[in-house]
């Protein structure tokens, strides 16, 4: 990446993060009134993180193990022309029938709405759901789709020109969420 | 992670580097993950057309390369040379020119002439994938092969290779050995002399005319198909004798003791001449996950090569 980013404020540190995802583990078990039938998405890559903390949170809560399954939308998308390369694209790991299943598809942050209407499209292909529910950790509005999360970790106002990181021990080292704005160079 | 492959032909093995080819079979990966869904077929390619040109008879690699662009839902069209307007005399350029003029991103190109691709590439301004010029390469042969051993046993360094057989006639040989070089496997060929290229060893091989010898020396063998519409049967004074000496049996896997060993073979097998059915049927033959990583290996080279975006530039 070659794009260069101005830190403006750190939204969350470890332990906010940890609360977040606890208070939402609880969420969508009160919701559901329990883990009946239910089934998780992560949506690559942090997406399939925050998944993953949820599903070990819901064992704490109500000691079952959901189904867990991970999603990579890169071949559903809308603008992958658009760009100069190629995306890299991953694998999807679904390894339960999703058929009649409630399933909560998760990501980290919720901006345009595209990827979750990759991911749907793409989970449409998997079988039929009872239910698809969305959880989000952070939100920071701007969407081009008719797409609204059932669950979220915080709202987050942002201006176009500024982005959101969520930062996650799996994968950056750190549990952060940080603010920042892209400088032109 | 973000590897930068801007490639938008593939007309040969040779010269590619060691992170495209990788990052080729990582991305053939996850297609295979996607043929073994309820749906296999994702909306990746809509509204990309391709063109299969099939200059020579071919069933798998033609087969292949269609599922490959249906699945990711390309518009395909098919074109062999029997009748059609070649048999009326027009000039390659001229025939994919005519096509070329209805719109197409991409021509898939089996010709009997070595090059062939190589010179539409520079002409036209679809993508172009060879699917076998000549004697010279047949690239998603090699790449499925390269897959299906990566998948079977991780990385290939290190790894020892026999190409037995029709060295001479293969296209499959070359790009083979091309690949496997640059992944750090040894290479032995073996075959009859009559049935060696000129001045092979220049690519770095060992070579040997002695079965025994190959079967000793290698993890893997890849078996040839001896190409008799080639004439390769002029090379060599019987199919009788070539068996005698060439056919890859049971007693001759056994007799050195290899318990992981590797049978592969591109298609179509003559069965009894350079394998025993008995082998090729065998725990030890990978010809069938061959097939299988065909299609998500073509898949893989059509996402990344529609990826090209700087047109008239290789």
């Amino acid at each position: 990446m070659s794009d260069k980013f101005k830190l403006k404020a750190e939204l969350m540190n470890a332990e906010d993060f940890a609360r977040t995802i606890h208070r939402l583990a609880h969420e969508l078990v009160e919701r559901n009134r329990g883990v009946k039938n239910l089934g998780i998405v992560g949506i690559r890559t942090r997406g399939a993180f925050i998944a993953q903390r949820l599903r070990s949170n819901i064992l704490e809560i109500e000691g079952v193990e959901v189904p867990l399954g991970i999603l990579d939308a890169t071949l559903y998308r809308d603008d992958f022309r658009r760009k100069l390369k190629q995306p890299v694209v991953r694998v999807t790991d679904i390894p339960f029938d999703i058929d009649e299943m409630n399933l909560i598809v998760v990501d980290d942050v919720l901006f345009t709405g595209r990827t979750v209407r990759a991911a749907l499209d793409e989970l449409m292909d998997f079988g039929r759901p009872a239910q698809i529910q969305l959880a989000i950790f952070i939100d920071r509005g701007h969407r081009e789709l008719p797409i609204a999360p059932d669950f979220v970790g915080r709202h987050v106002p942002t201006s176009i020109g500024e982005e959101v990181q969520v930062r996650m021990k799996e994968y950056d080292g750190e549990d952060k969420v940080l603010l920042v704005e892209r400088v032109e160079n | 992670m973000s590897f930068d492959f801007y490639r938008r032909h593939l007309l040969g093995m040779e010269g590619m580097s060691k992170g495209e080819i990788l990052h080729i079979l990582e991305t053939a990966r996850s297609f295979r993950e996607v043929i073994m869904r309820p749906i296999r077929i994702v909306p990746t390619l809509r509204g990309y057309s391709v063109v299969n040109m099939f200059f020579e008879p071919s069933t798998r690699t033609r087969v292949s390369f269609e599922l490959a662009e249906k699945r990711l839902s390309c518009e395909s069209v098919n074109f062999s040379s029997g009748g059609s307007s070649v048999s009326k005399g027009e000039s390659l350029l001229d025939t994919v020119q005519t096509i070329e003029a209805m719109q197409v991103d991409a021509v898939v190109i089996r010709h009997s002439a070595q090059g062939a691709p190589h010179f539409l590439a520079e002409r036209i301004r679809s993508s172009v994938i060879n699917a076998g010029d000549g004697y010279h390469e047949h690239p998603t042969q090699a790449l499925l092969d390269m897959f299906t051993l990566w998948d079977k046993i991780g990385g290939l360094s290190g790894l020892k290779v026999a190409i037995v057989g029709d060295i001479a006639h293969s296209r499959v040989a070359l790009s083979d050995i091309h690949s496997l070089k640059t992944l750090g496997a040894e290479v032995m060929l073996c075959g009859p002399k009559s049935l060696m290229p000129f001045k092979v060893e220049s690519l770095g091989v060992k070579i040997t005319s002695n079965l025994e010898e190959a079967l000793e020396f290698c993890d893997v063998v890849y078996m040839l198909r001896i190409q008799l519409e080639r004439q390769a049967g002029e090379r060599f004074p019987s199919i009788r004798e070539y068996r005698q000496r060439y056919c890859l049996t049971m007693e001759r896997i056994k007799k050195f003791k290899k318990d992981d060993f590797i049978v592969m073979h591109p298609g179509p097998m003559n069965r009894g001449v350079e394998i025993s059915a008995e082998v090729a049927d065998s725990r030890y033959s990978l010809i069938l996950n061959q097939v299988t990583s065909g299609v998500a290996i073509r898949m893989a080279v059509i996402y990344l090569i529609s990826g090209g975006k700087d047109r008239g530039k290789f």
